[in-house]
């Protein structure tokens, strides 16, 4: 089980990598949106209500990363659907392997992938004036919950792509993942959004996965934003994982 | 009617057919604009309190959601033209007794008038919401830059899915209107961008196409806007065919 998931992760990898020109726009959309955020909204950092931050780069890298993490989910969906159209699927059904493995190494893959996602945008942000306040520690417990987030969100690609078995149909969730992080607190702090997406966002798992990878970012790190920040990364990793493998078994089945 | 024309009208209906019986790909693309809107507007709202707009926030990225529309929409048109050279479908349409410039017109033309769905949804919402009419003339304005600018997008599309004839490059085709629309006074006033946005959106026609769309919405339509909106998603337009024409005539040559 364990071989077929780290062959399969690996390969997964490396096809990832052999195609740099779908893999750049998982960074390339959030780096091109924070620095448009940024550029547009710095001035925002002088509203009454906003935290006491160093730059309003600090306070939007980590919707940057959260973006990022949501389209890597949404192309591990599309990977899986191109798989499924092509037929090699249902080789690798075939196979001696475990099926859940076919599962378990996308989402492997996803996982190294979520943590050098994390990587860049921190390096994007040093490069470009901004401050880490929890130094190192910091840097570690921002790649920690972003990893396990990221895995959550190619567990929710990876079900889609399951139950859609086509890559236009998963290609068309990437606007929604706009959606759901506009109505957390990715973007802005939550007493400055407009009602009712600041109700909205209090129940947004997205919104403490943000707020647990910004904290060590703009302050020392706090044991409150981060233990939510890392349940509620968790939570949607296990639950997501959870439908992925069942939406796996459907599709056995009805095969 | 041309036999030309016939084949415009066909290629148009196919691709409009798709939204209808292909929903899960085509209504994410149609409530994007709508949702981005709301989403910016809740999101920044409080960023209007700052001196400069001359609107509420809502009002002020109205016009941003109709070019994202026109560049979903011309992104989709690459994506579903990407779609049918993987099936083999594309294959048998270049076999077809028809000119490529006419089946490139057909793949365009269908996607200035898909960009018309999103639009409309938006303007419909943002109305009920109360963002102020931009009138008659305001509105034609801005439905004459919106299908300019979604056949630009579709151009670039065409030419993407020609060059990797897979749907894997999709996001390509989606970041060339995604930064051309945001890096613009798309969020803010021009007085209020940082120094590099400020330069940068000075040199990005469609921030022009932005402003000319923008005008009926936060005051009322002058020549003055209108003109440079309208060379500048022309230019962009005659820009971006220049490389679909080219990507049609190589596929053919292959």
């Amino acid at each position: 089980m364990t071989r077929a998931v780290v062959a399969l992760g690996r390969r997964a990898l490396r096809n990832t990598f052999r195609r740099p020109q779908f893999l750049a726009p998982l960074v390339a959309f959030p780096s091109l949106f924070l620095a448009v955020n940024v550029g547009g909204l710095h001035r925002t950092t002088t509203l009454p209500g906003f935290p006491a931050v160093h730059g309003f780069l600090d306070f939007q890298l980590a919707a940057a990363m959260t973006q990022s993490l949501l389209l890597g989910g949404v192309s591990s969906g599309i990977a899986i659907a191109l798989e499924i159209e092509g037929g090699f699927f249902d080789r690798l059904v075939a196979s001696p392997i475990p099926r859940v493995a076919i599962v378990l190494g996308r989402l492997a893959a996803t996982a190294a992938l979520a943590c050098l996602q994390v990587v860049w945008f921190i390096a994007v942000g040093l490069i470009f004036g901004a401050h880490i306040a929890a130094g190192a520690p910091g840097v570690l417990v921002v790649i920690l919950i972003g990893a396990v987030a990221g895995t959550g969100f190619g567990a929710i690609g990876v079900m889609l792509a399951l139950r859609a078995r086509n890559a236009s149909t998963v290609q068309g969730i990437f606007p929604l993942v706009f959606v759901v992080l506009f109505v957390s607190s990715a973007f802005f702090p939550r007493d400055l959004l407009a009602s009712p997406v600041d109700a909205i966002a209090r129940y947004n798992p997205l919104s403490y996965i943000a707020d647990g990878m910004r904290d060590p970012i703009i302050s020392s790190i706090s044991a409150a934003p981060v233990l939510e920040g890392l349940a509620a990364a968790g939570g949607v990793a296990l639950v997501a994982i959870a439908l992925s493998v069942a939406a796996l078994r459907t599709r056995l089945r009805e095969a | 009617m041309s036999q030309d024309a016939r084949i415009v009208r066909a290629l148009m209906r196919r691709a409009l057919n798709e939204i209808l019986r292909v929903p899960g790909g085509a209504i994410p693309g149609v409530l994007a604009p709508t949702i981005f809107m709301l989403g910016l507007s809740s999101v920044f709202s409080a960023a209007a309190r700052l001196r400069g707009y001359h609107a509420d926030f809502r009002t002020f990225v109205v016009p941003v959601g109709f070019l994202q529309g026109a560049g979903f929409a011309g992104a989709a048109t690459g994506v579903n033209l990407a779609r049918d050279i993987e099936q083999g479908w594309f294959d048998r349409l270049l076999l077809a007794p028809a000119p490529r410039g006419v089946l490139l017109t057909g793949i365009v033309a269908s996607a200035s008038l898909r960009a018309l769905l999103p639009a409309t949804m938006l303007l419909t919402v943002a109305l009920v919401l109360g963002v102020h009419s931009p009138g008659a003339a305001g509105l034609v304005l801005a439905a004459g830059l919106v299908m300019t600018i979604a056949a630009a997008a579709a151009c670039w599309g065409v030419t993407v899915a020609l060059r990797f004839r897979t749907q894997q490059a999709a996001p390509l085709m989606q970041i060339g209107s995604f930064v051309a629309v945001l890096f613009t006074t798309a969020y803010a006033p021009h007085r209020l961008l940082s120094g590099w946005l400020q330069a940068v959106s000075d040199v990005n026609p469609v921030t022009y196409v932005l402003e000319g769309v923008r005008q009926g919405f936060v005051g009322s339509v002058s020549w003055g806007h209108t003109w440079p909106a309208m060379l500048s998603a022309a230019g962009l337009l005659a820009f971006f065919a220049t490389f679909a024409i080219r990507g049609m005539r190589r596929t053919g040559a292959q």
